[in-house]
């Protein structure tokens, strides 16, 4: 048995403690904003936050989330740096399959509960872990300058 | 019109914008049906009402259907339905903005809704099923949705002069409000819906559309995305996000060949993967799909489990078995001999006997898959007499027929939930519906095992990368010679690969005469005017399934076109805009981009030196799905020979830009996904076993590698045409264009990869 907190919520796991967090998450919680892209780390479409810190689900079993505190897209758009993304997000229309955004969305909010005013570098450092096969990038990259602003 | 006649080109060039769009009228009548009886005096929305009846809900009254494409509620919501797939490309956007313009609604009260699969209402008659595709989506619908727009609009103002008793004509529409200035009434919406239901449908000659000075939302930037919201907080339903009550979830072993068989199979240790339900076997059905077992779990990470699990040996006898190294060789040898000719004028082979220069090149491109970030997958719930798929998709019917052909059911017991597409590019129109069928076998074969619960099938990325349906690989051998003045002479191209078409049932609609003119589009009919030109096609019958990958034949035709064209350019010494201008002189909207594109560039000046790395600028302008795309890249190239792309100056024209910030981001996202094409992408075979299967060996282009991106739109009163796909085909020879102005090098053979340090 695994206990887990996501979103602020209590859960327990009592399946196969290996099972990566993105299926549990997905299947037994039934949060699907955070998505399925490679299995391997390769994509970050999977991106949540483990104390904080952006991890890629797909990879990390439950039992390494046990007792920590785990955050989804469905919550990280409610506090005040996620509300800033997720404003500028919509601001400049970033979206264009979608799919990949969630993950693109954790990876900035995490970035920008760092650095409040982060450069190009800054952005590259922490952005390139997260594909888009529609190359939304330019926005991306735009809307985390444009969040930036608005939380400075 | 025949299906797909826009993509493969085979519509002339004229009369493709011209299909006439009935405006379809839905049966009104049924939905009146137990809505009436109310209090007359009963309102609703914003204006303040005095009815002591007014308890009764929105929700209670029937909408305003007044045709297919609308709905608008009591509660005030319009809602658009969008008979297109949305996969990222703005379609509902777009459809949306189109409506909205001519019923004059408030843009903040239109939501999307994606139409069921019904080709009587929303087939696109420039594909000829109900369909996505070929960058049709405006151009099909543009008059077909702003006549619905336009038609409600008359029954609200109907309704509102009925009840007001003042002349329709003093009314007024603005922003979702109907008024009349004189007698100072006003009400929503939502107000008349319905008694707006029992207006009579206007005749559609009656119907006056917007003159273009009067548009507010078309052409505006203040019509944000309408799945902006829903793909920003995690709740857009994708495919992968499907639960039904009791289902299970499906995660297959393929055959590792196109063509293997399954000989045995050990499933003992999957199914002791505890939460493992059962393990199915999936017939191949030979051309469309591969040999499979299939194992249901609870969830994913338990059917992945077991499906690893398994023992398979495969019978590959008679498989695919080359590897890329030999289907390139054939390929080349091929090119080396004459082929059907695809397209002539003059003499070519004359022209090129004696030319003052000559240039011979042969170029490679390898086959390529879609990888859309979300992988394939589809969620079937097949009961006794009747199937519901919930999937996102761009061939919805041809989709709904070939499920319906598993199952031994009629079209009409298969029902289709479109969903958004995490992606496709192409993939999600399957010509033989592949992942449809594989599906829709599997739950039949899980059925008759006694399996009823609905089934999730989820493809790894592995599995989809592995899976097929993938850009064709191609040579194109290319002869072209100048006169003593620099202008071509003659030139000849022989082109060889697969057919997309050929084994599909768009065959008859799209092969004619031996050539697939998807394989050529681009060359075949250029519209540079060279007086002597001959392209011929090899066409190579592989089991590899191929099929469309944004922009289809322009992926690769444009880069040869565009790369030798700049070669001539540069051994006539001229300026390759100039040398271009000549040869696009009766064609105005190359011409506009092309300038356009060189003006925003600042083409001619040197640019900004940067130590220790060469710079370059290279244009390419290629006309694709009646749009117009002219791009200019710069630019950097290290001493070890890394390229970066700093910065790429677009130029569009498609007609009228319905939305100026899509169309925008159109261009940008094809270019982002023509630069992973050419710097990087490769699915190659071993023993006929494709080697890459995830975003380690086929990587993607990274937000830090994404050049600045400039698009500027040229002013057009012109019917609008696709954004999807036409961004796509510039960028390669723009940046294959510019590496040659910083360092002197010809790449013609794709992917860049190293290329450049060697």
């Amino acid at each position: 048995m695994t206990e887990l907190s996501i979103n602020g919520v209590k859960k327990t796991h009592d399946g196969d403690p290996a099972m990566p967090l993105l299926w549990f998450i997905r299947d037994e919680v039934g949060l699907t904003g955070t998505k399925f892209g490679c299995g391997v780390a390769q994509c970050g479409a999977c991106t949540v936050h483990l104390d904080g810190n952006p991890i890629r689900s797909c990879v990390t079993p439950v039992a390494a989330a046990a007792g920590k505190n785990i955050t989804t897209i469905e919550a990280a758009v409610g506090d005040k740096v996620g509300a800033a993304v997720q404003a500028s997000w919509r601001k400049l229309d970033v979206v264009q399959c979608g799919y990949c955004q969630s993950g693109q969305m954790m990876s900035a909010v995490a970035l920008l509960a760092k650095n409040k005013a982060p450069t190009d570098e800054d952005i590259d450092a922490a952005m390139s872990g997260n594909v888009c096969r529609c190359a939304t990038y330019v926005r991306i990259r735009a809307a985390i300058h444009d969040a930036s602003k608005a939380l400075a | 019109m025949g299906i797909l006649n826009r993509i493969t080109g085979q519509a002339s060039k004229s009369d493709v914008n011209t299909t006439a769009a009935p405006l379809i009228n839905v049966s009104r009548r049924g939905f009146l049906q137990g809505s009436g009886g109310l209090a007359i005096g009963i309102c609703f929305g914003p204006v303040a009402c005095t009815s002591e009846k007014a308890a009764v809900s929105a929700a209670d009254i029937a909408p305003f259907v007044p045709n297919a494409f609308l709905r608008i509620g009591a509660d005030n919501s319009v809602t658009v339905i969008a008979k297109f797939l949305e996969m990222g490309q703005g379609t509902f956007t777009g459809l949306a903005t189109l409506a909205a313009e001519e019923l004059d609604a408030d843009w903040a009260q239109v939501s999307v809704e994606a139409a069921p699969a019904d080709a009587s209402k929303y087939a696109n008659a420039m594909l000829g099923g109900q369909g996505t595709g070929g960058s049709t989506a405006m151009a099909d619908a543009h008059v077909q949705m702003r006549m619905a727009g336009a038609s409600a609009r008359a029954m609200l103002v109907s309704a509102a002069a009925e009840q007001w008793k003042v002349p329709a004509a003093e009314i007024t529409v603005s922003k979702g409000t109907i008024r009349h200035a004189a007698s100072r009434k006003e009400a929503s919406f939502g107000q008349f819906a319905e008694s707006a239901a029992k207006q009579t449908v206007p005749t559609a000659e009656s119907i006056k559309l917007k003159d273009p000075k009067d548009f507010t939302l078309i052409g505006s930037t203040q019509t944000p995305r309408k799945d902006s919201a829903g793909k920003t907080d995690g709740t857009a339903m994708f495919t992968q996000d499907v639960k039904l009550p009791g289902m299970l979830v499906a995660v297959l072993a393929h055959s590792p060949k196109f063509g293997g068989a399954i000989k045995t199979v050990d499933d003992t240790a999957a199914r002791a993967v505890a939460g493992v339900i059962d393990v199915v076997r999936v017939d191949a059905v030979p051309g469309v799909t591969r040999a499979a077992v299939a194992v249901l779990a609870k969830n994913t990470w338990v059917a992945k489990q077991g499906r690893d699990a398994l023992v398979i040996e495969w019978d590959d006898s008679a498989a695919f078995a080359k590897s890329s190294v030999d289907i390139a060789k054939e390929f080349k040898a091929l090119a080396a001999k004459p082929g059907p000719v695809a397209g002539t004028r003059g003499d070519a082979a004359a022209a090129l006997k004696k030319p003052a220069k000559k240039i011979e090149a042969v170029y490679e491109f390898p086959y390529l898959a879609h990888a859309a970030m979300e992988p394939l997958n589809c969620v079937v719930d097949l009961k006794a007499d009747r199937c519901e798929i919930w999937n996102g998709e761009q061939f919805t019917t041809a989709d709904q027929a070939s499920a319906a052909a598993v199952l031994g059911f009629k079209p009409e017991q298969v029902t289709i939930k479109q969903l958004y597409a995490g992606g496709s590019f192409g993939r999600r129109a399957s010509s033989k519906s592949d992942f449809i069928v594989e599906a829709t076998a599997l739950a039949k074969a899980a059925r008759a095992k006694g399996v009823e619960a609905p089934i999730k099938m989820i493809w790894t990325r592995e599995d989809d990368m592995r899976g097929g349906y993938y850009r064709a690989g191609f040579v194109h051998a290319i002869k072209a010679g100048l006169d003593g003045d620099g202008n071509i002479a003659g030139w000849q191209s022989r082109l060889v690969g697969q057919s997309i078409a050929k084994g599909s049932p768009m065959e008859p609609f799209m092969i004619h005469n031996g050539i697939d003119h998807s394989s050529v589009e681009g060359t075949s009919d250029t519209r540079y005017d060279i007086a002597n030109l001959q392209v011929e096609l090899h066409t190579v019958e592989y089991p590899l399934p191929v099929l469309w990958w944004r922009s289809v034949g322009h992926t690769h035709t444009a880069y040869a076109m565009e790369t030798m064209i700049d070669e001539l350019a540069h051994a006539a010494a001229k300026d390759p805009i100039e040398f271009r201008k000549t040869l696009l002189a009766k064609q105005p909207r190359h011409l506009g981009v092309l300038a356009l594109a060189a003006e925003k560039s600042g083409w001619g000046k040197p640019l900004a030196e940067v130590a220790g790395k060469k710079r370059g600028r290279g244009i390419a302008v290629h006309e694709s799905f009646n749009t117009f795309v002219a791009e200019v890249a710069e630019v950097s190239i290290d001493e070890e020979g890394l390229l970066t792309v700093d910065r790429v100056v677009c130029a569009v024209d498609c007609g009228l830009a319905i939305n100026p910030d899509v169309i925008k981001a159109q261009m940008e996202g094809g270019i982002g996904f023509g630069l992973t094409a050419i710097l990087k992408s490769e699915i190659s075979f071993d023993k006929g076993a494709v080697v890459q299967g995830n975003f380690g060996d086929y990587p993607m282009l990274r937000i830090n590698e994404m050049p600045k991106i400039e698009v500027y739109i040229v002013p057009s009163a012109e019917k609008p045409t696709g954004v999807g796909e036409p961004g796509t085909p510039p960028i390669g020879p723009a940046v294959a264009n510019a590496v040659f102005a910083a360092v002197g090098k010809r790449i013609r053979k794709l992917p860049f990869g190293d290329q450049l340090s060697a």
